[in-house]
């Protein structure tokens, strides 16, 4: 299969040699911070609603994120975010520690996002488990160079609305997807369990969306030629 | 390698998901095919973006977390309620 368009050839020369690898390595990964999430799960199962408000100080700004990019609605995201918490309060007893308190929260605000999201659709076309994907669904139509650091064209503020934009023109089921692994970066193990998927389901649809991000990020990034 | 399969490999590559010689391979590939390379750069570059600028926390708007907090309060009360 040979691709179409005009690769940065210039680029390529420069970057890409056996003695000037291309600088491809893994991408950095945090991994989860070291807490005490369990113990103020037990203090709030026994009633402590500090303990609670602690976890939700904790994780509010990342379901929050969460809510807002699956359901693409400011209003429906926060009552997805305090549906979370309640229903996670609420529920609390049937956690018992086998996965991090925060995918067990993912979980909860997933299934919340999707409903609100639902609802506002005339279709009920809305899963996580959509067989949308097809076998030719992420081959490249943009084929041209990015700068080094092309974000830096935009402001902050414009650079945001540009990435929520794009993230959100994604289906449901590959947003998702992207927002707990590149994002929140969890697993890929923990993203399977989140979302009550396989790992290779998680990695077939982390791959499209990066793909399909790329190529709708390119309008934005593509490098700009001399006239 | 082929392109194709040089495309369905980059996101384990990127996550360092990948078997040694295919990593190879695919390093191999992308040090002669140009467009490759651009794929590959151009989809490194668009993570790497997202995760710098989304490292801004997304602000909870007050009156959301008041909300949160009384509803919390009140259900607490009622579950203890219910126990007594």
């Amino acid at each position: 299969m040979q691709f179409s368009g005009a690769a940065g050839k210039m680029q390529f020369g420069t970057m890409a040699t056996f003695d000037n690898p291309p600088q491809a390595q893994p991408l950095p990964r945090t991994g989860p911070p070291p807490s005490d999430d369990l113990e103020l799960v037990e203090q709030a199962k026994q009633g402590s609603l500090d303990a609670f408000s602690k976890l939700v100080n904790r994780y509010d700004r990342k379901i929050f994120r969460l809510t807002q990019h699956i359901t693409g609605h400011r209003e429906d995201a926060e009552d997805a975010l305090q549906e979370t918490f309640l229903k996670a309060f609420s529920h609390l007893k049937q956690f018992h520690g086998d996965a991090r308190f925060y995918t067990w929260l993912v979980r909860i605000a997933v299934n919340e996002s999707l409903m609100k999201l639902r609802k506002r659709r005339t279709t009920n076309a809305v899963s996580l488990d959509e067989p949308i994907e097809t076998e030719d669904d992420f081959l490249p139509r943009e084929i041209a160079s990015w700068d080094p650091s092309p974000e830096q064209r935009y402001a902050q503020t414009e650079l945001r609305e540009i990435l929520d934009r794009t993230i959100h023109s994604l289906p449901p089921i590959f947003r998702t997807v992207f927002v707990l692994r590149d994002l929140d970066q969890l697993s890929t193990e923990e993203t399977a369990e989140a979302l009550s998927l396989s790992v290779p389901a998680v990695k077939s649809r982390l791959l499209r969306a990066r793909l399909q991000l790329r190529e709708k990020l390119s309008q934005y990034f593509r490098r700009e030629t001399m006239s | 390698m082929s392109c194709r399969k040089l495309l369905s490999e980059i996101s384990n590559y990127l996550d360092g998901e990948i078997e040694l010689t295919v990593r190879q391979e695919l390093e191999e590939h992308i040090a002669k095919c140009p467009n490759c390379w651009v794929i590959f750069d151009t989809t490194r570059k668009t993570v790497q973006i997202y995760q710098g600028c989304e490292c801004e926390p997304y602000p909870i708007p007050v009156s959301l977390q008041t909300r949160l907090q009384e509803a919390l309060r009140k259900l607490c009360e009622e579950s203890q309620t219910k126990q007594d």
